[in-house]
């Protein structure tokens, strides 16, 4: 909301020399955001001044009318000799009163004036019009003051246009439907700075009369609880608004439209009370104010034909529907250009039906958002007069006798309140006297509850009922809040509270810094990926009809039409990173992240209702809970360019699939499961090429896959060739158990190198596997050093060469107990695998 | 004892004279002398010390001497021998060393030369700024609660004190997750527009006192652009227990304001309106290292848990009060570390996240 300070002045006594600093803060103590203190004044710069034109020499020879003027401008320029200016409009004769800016100004929009040579003449300035100065669209010509003014050549012209305001824009909460006016703005700052308000609202008003000002029906009170109207009939069509409404009104950002309706913008924004007018000579029939039937139809005053909803409340005449109540009026009834009888209406909506018939319509115009955050239900009757006294004075016209008031407003209800409870909430030590000072001066009425005077001992209970214009204030805390709101929040002091003993984190969460902090130190840089996909991104992933992956949580409202669907995996998004950093020029690339999916739960249908007044009960939150998606954590990597660079040391190393199982299996390692509870094995999975897909298993539970990514997919999701993957579903990562230290032995070991020939489609995990349940416990450690093939171990064979180290923790080997070792060893992978010993 | 060389024959024992000693011991010294490597001095050795050697031959003479001059002349041969030893052992010394600085020398590399061979990756900013702020709380006796993303409607918005038809619920430009049927009834289920939900689960499955941080991810449908983002994220902080104040919001969010920003930094309150908390206010903080200059900066929104929502969860507001406050992480990191594209944070450009390394 925007409004000139010098409004707010009518009603509150503001500091004479209030700074814009100063007013800012006190607006922001309050609870009101300010988006902008704008002051006129400083938006034009240098001489501005009135000018009187003395002599008009019309140019000519040139594509358009231009004259050169002589204009007295009194001693403004220092010399006291008319200015010379070059002008190109032609609304002003001799002897009219102009606004001219003197070289060295600077106009809105850094427009910088200066002495120069146009036209084949000098100019010193510039005559304005009304646009150049800010003050208008008006660019028809240039500013001509009326006859009647009383400015002299010289003068200061910023008073005289209205450059002279100063204009602060707000932004309201939700709560504080009495802070969108004139009004509202003026009692809060009267609180901020003490001094006396002249409350608008609480003028006296023209009560009811028997005979109603129109026949109008209420059939939907708990909609429409409040209806006030009265009519002025015989206004002069011709009327305009005077000039400081209509300068009031553009100041706060409403066009200026028509005598009537301009008074009832204006009146909303000084009270806050939104109102319409109706041509009364288009009204057909008494007035019907209920709810529209599903699929009536209506043309707003935007033009815009709207079918309406059974929860619409409408204003209805014989002909149907009128106005949409409380958000917009209708095309048939509005004030016309030649409107003689105007009926004024001002009514009392219900927030709730308000709201959400402006969501429904998307139609959040001044009123509803008024109404949305609640409207004095007092003031009906107040904004009546206001409009039609306004109207009376400058449009003529006779105010009609009859004054309607349907009125089934509740009047507040008092709520009870602890006097003590803002001090127990706040931390500071208000007395009861000074929390119910504050309480009244917003508004309230406070009574002793038990009789006992306000404030006299502890504990003392005291009913609250909050005025009119504050529907916000209904519990004890809203209470509190006011209290430490006007007393001020920077009176709050600093305490910190005794928290428990706590347990540190969780070991899912260290597991997950343990396994980003890995990931980040051995090459991978973490992303944060939006969820976000499509179908087509999960057939680009390649992943077959019924995959589960392919069963996706969809968004109702999407940002983008084309990915409508939450993650199944996190593969989709990451490479799509992966593919903006390979645009980027970056080319050695390994990404994770580690991030939730979100699997739908078929069947599960809508959540129960709960309620707010107490706790579900466990079954109910249990039932509720069992409709939310699955969302388990999982972490995924990928790699593409050289993961080893070249350097002065040497070639670099392109990345490829092994590298994507190891972050697998580092993942694994780092979550604290034991290397013989872990298998990897040659696994079948979208996006996986099949030849170099690794299954992960923990206890022979798939954990996830890793490897590279089958060709069509590359080519797909157009990625550098080669570009490999892994992702691990780490909520299938079974519970990290504590680690049995090992027993180090000091004696030294036996060292002996086997290499095995097996068929090359055995896998070395197993014939590893073998080597170590063979050779007992004297085995300290087996590694894989070689695969070998060549045509003389034949097609389909390969060696593989294991280093073993043997040990005993209580003697030093000897030879044939470390080659018994071996041995058996060795025949465990020929009896499983039929290994053999090469060069045996 | 016989002696096997009893009669003296002066012509055999002529190695034996003093002179000839002298001489063979200023030879080899000499000789060692010039010995230029370790090498060289080795090939001397046999000509010095070895048995052909002058000295080893003037040894075998003794023999021949009459008793009584055999010790005179065994001392004489010792000691040249052992100067001759000396002078060898002492050379050897000195080449050592000199090959040794020799090796040195030749080994002499760049050490300027870069040496990775294995770049580290890096953690992105947003999550170890999670993470700092979790352990700070942790620290003080906190434990970090989590919830889903896609949540309930009820814990997003009704258990917070926004019912269906509340302003700030359009205000809060949710994605609403699609009924599985399809129907337009809406399936009950959001991404969540806040962590505030956890809120609500952690008080549904837990008793006062409750301490806990929440970071996590959240939703809104604002287009990406230089200053917002549809997913972002959020830490907020929940204390329910008995006597909280705004005096204890207000110690709390001081500390962990100069946590963060130093020892000058402190909080700025300007009231303001939350559902879920009342009194509510927003807050800002004084932050020095702003690189337009010391000022005060948005932060953050809190107030004090609103007993409507505590009812919601099960906790008697006559027995319990508590605090909330919350922050864009996102906001943080941009004001703290002069981020000035949103995108930046989002797009996952190597470059962006390397500069920040793995701690914050």
């Amino acid at each position: 909301m925007r409004v000139p300070i010098s409004w707010l002045r009518e009603h509150v006594d503001l500091p004479a020399d209030l700074t814009t600093e100063r007013l800012e803060q006190a607006l922001v103590g309050l609870g009101i955001e300010v988006e902008s203190i704008v002051d006129l004044r400083a938006t034009v710069t240098g001489g501005l001044v009135v000018g009187e034109v003395r002599e008009i020499e019309e140019l000519t020879g040139f594509k358009k009318p231009i004259r050169f003027c002589r204009v007295d401008v009194g001693d403004a320029n220092g010399t006291g000799e008319p200015q010379e200016i070059v002008c190109g409009a032609t609304n002003f004769a001799v002897g009219d009163r102009v606004v001219v800016i003197l070289p060295g100004g600077e106009l809105p929009g850094g427009f910088r004036i200066g002495a120069r040579k146009t036209y084949g003449r000098n100019s010193n300035g510039m005559i304005c019009s009304a646009r150049e100065l800010g003050l208008g669209e008006d660019h028809a010509g240039i500013m001509v003051l009326p006859a009647d003014s009383p400015a002299r050549p010289g003068d200061d012209a910023r008073p005289v246009v209205g450059l002279d305001e100063i204009v602060v824009e707000v932004e309201i909460t939700p709560d504080r439907g009495y802070a969108m006016s004139v009004r509202g703005i003026a009692r809060e700052l009267a609180h901020s700075f003490g001094v006396p308000f002249r409350d608008p609202g609480l003028v006296p008003a023209p009560a009811a009369t028997p005979q109603p000002a129109y026949p109008v029906e209420v059939r939907d009170p708990l909609g429409c609880d409040r209806f006030a109207g009265r009519v002025v009939r015989g206004v002069d069509p011709t009327a305009a608004s005077p000039e400081w409404m209509t300068r009031r009104l553009t100041l706060a950002g409403i066009r200026a439209i028509s005598l009537a309706v301009d008074i009832t913008n204006y009146v909303m924004l000084e009270l806050g009370q939104p109102m319409h007018a109706f041509d009364l000579a288009r009204l057909t029939g008494p007035l019907v104010v209920r709810r529209a039937t599903a699929g009536e139809k209506l043309t707003t005053l935007d033009g815009v034909a709207r079918v309406l909803d059974a929860e619409d409340m409408v204003i209805c005449d014989d002909t149907g529907p009128i106005s949409l109540a409380a958000v917009m009026g209708g095309q048939t009834s509005e004030v016309m250009p030649d409107t003689i009888d105007v009926l004024f209406e001002a009514a009392h909506w219900d927030p709730v039906m308000v709201g959400r018939t402006a969501r429904r319509h998307k139609l959040f115009s001044e009123a509803a958002k008024r109404w949305e955050r609640g409207v004095d239900p007092a003031l009906p009757l107040v904004a009546i007069e206001r409009a039609v006294s306004l109207l009376t004075e400058h449009g003529g016209g006779t105010a009609g006798a009859e004054i309607l008031d349907f009125d089934e407003v509740a009047p507040p209800v008092p709520v009870e309140l602890d006097v003590t409870l803002p001090a127990r909430r706040v931390g500071v030590a208000y007395p009861p006297a000074r929390v119910v000072a504050l309480l009244e001066e917003i508004g309230c009425t406070v009574t002793s509850a038990g009789g006992a005077a306000p404030g006299s001992g502890t504990g003392d209970r005291i009913g609250v009922t909050p005025p009119t214009w504050r529907p916000d204030l209904t519990d004890p805390a809203d209470f509190v809040e006011e209290v430490a709101r006007l007393d001020g929040y920077d009176n709050v002091p600093g305490a910190l509270p005794l928290a428990p003993a706590g347990r540190g984190l969780t070991d899912d969460q260290r597991r997950r810094r343990s396994i980003a902090r890995t990931l980040a130190e051995t090459g991978f840089v973490e992303v944060l990926s939006y969820p976000f996909v499509g179908p087509e991104t999960l057939d680009a992933l390649g992943l077959p009809a019924d995959d589960a992956r392919r069963s996706a949580v969809r968004l109702a409202n999407p940002l983008s039409d084309e990915e409508p669907l939450l993650r199944t995996t996190l593969l989709g998004p990451l490479l799509g990173v992966l593919r903006r950093n390979v645009g980027r020029g970056h080319r050695d690339l390994a990404l994770y992240e580690i991030g939730m999916v979100f699997q739908p739960r078929p069947g599960a249908g809508r959540p129960p209702a709960m309620g707010v007044d107490d706790r579900p009960s466990p079954a109910r939150f249990t039932a509720a809970d069992a409709t939310v998606p699955h969302q388990p954590w999982h972490v995924a990597a990928a790699l593409a360019g050289e993961v080893d660079p070249a350097g002065w040391w040497g070639g670099g190393r392109p990345a490829d699939w092994s590298d994507a199982v190891q972050a697998a299996r580092t993942v694994v390692e780092v979550a604290g499961i034991p290397g013989d509870r872990v298998t990897v094995r040659s696994g079948d999975r979208a996006p996986w090429h099949p030849g170099r897909c690794a299954e992960v298993l923990v206890d022979d539970v798939v954990v996830g896959y890793a490897g590279e990514l089958h060709p069509r997919v590359v080519a797909a999701l157009e990625l550098p060739r080669r570009t490999c993957a892994m992702e691990l579903d780490l909520d299938t990562l079974p519970a990290a158990p504590v680690v049995p230290a090992p027993r180090i032995s000091g004696f030294p070991p036996a060292l002996i190198d086997v290499a095995l020939v097996v068929d090359a489609d055995v896998p070395a995990e197993s014939v590893q596997a073998a080597l170590t349940e063979g050779a007992g416990d004297l085995l300290e450690s087996v590694r894989l050093f070689d695969v070998y093939t060549s045509e003389q171990l034949g097609a389909g064979r390969r060696s593989l060469a294991y280093k073993l180290t043997f040990r005993a923790p209580d003697r030093t080997l000897t030879g044939e107990e470390a080659v018994a070792a071996r041995d058996a060893a060795v025949s465990r992978a020929a009896s499983r695998f039929g290994a053999v010993l090469r060069g045996a | 004892m016989t002696y096997r060389n009893d009669p003296y024959d002066p012509k055999q024992v002529a190695l034996l004279d003093q002179s000839a000693l002298d001489e063979a011991v200023a030879a080899a010294e000499k000789a060692f002398a010039d010995a230029g490597d370790l090498d060289a001095l080795a090939a001397l050795r046999p000509a010095h010390l070895g048995d052909r050697a002058p000295v080893s031959l003037a040894r075998r003479e003794i023999g021949a001497l009459p008793p009584a001059a055999k010790s005179d002349a065994g001392k004489r041969v010792n000691q040249a021998r052992t100067t001759i030893q000396a002078g060898f052992d002492a050379r050897q010394v000195v080449l050592r060393e000199e090959q040794a600085q020799r090796v040195l020398a030749e080994e002499r590399v760049d050490v300027s030369l870069p040496g990775d061979r294995r770049p580290r990756g890096a953690r992105h900013p947003l999550s170890t700024l999670m993470e700092r702020i979790g352990d700070l709380f942790v620290g003080m006796g906190y434990e970090i609660a989590d919830g889903p993303e896609v949540e309930l409607e009820w814990a997003n918005f009704d258990a917070l004190n926004i019912p269906p038809d509340h302003p700030a619920r359009g205000l809060m430009d949710t994605f609403h997750v699609a009924a599985a049927d399809g129907s337009t009834e809406g399936s009950g289920l959001v991404l969540r527009t806040h962590t505030s939900p956890v809120q609500a689960r952690t008080m549904l499955t837990r008793t006062p006192p409750i301490y806990v941080v929440v970071p996590g991810r959240v939703y809104r449908t604002d287009e990406l652009d230089a200053t917002h983002t549809p997913v972002f994220h959020q830490v907020e902080g929940l204390v329910v227990d008995k006597g909280i104040t705004m005096a204890h919001l207000r110690g709390t969010l001081d500390h962990f304001a100069r946590a963060m920003f130093g020892p000058d930094a402190r909080t700025r309150w300007r009231p303001h309106y939350f559902p879920f908390t009342e009194p509510s206010a927003e807050f800002d903080v004084w932050f020095a290292e702003h690189r337009d200059g010391p000022r005060w900066v948005e932060w953050g929104g809190c107030g004090m848990v609103n007993p409507r929502v505590l009812r919601a969860c099960g906790i008697d507001p006559e027995v319990y009060s508590g605090f909330a406050f919350g922050m864009g992480i996102e906001r943080t990191l941009m004001f703290r570390h002069g981020v000035s594209d949103m995108r930046d944070m989002v797009e996952g450009d190597v470059r962006f996240t390397r500069a920040f390394g793995v701690e914050i």
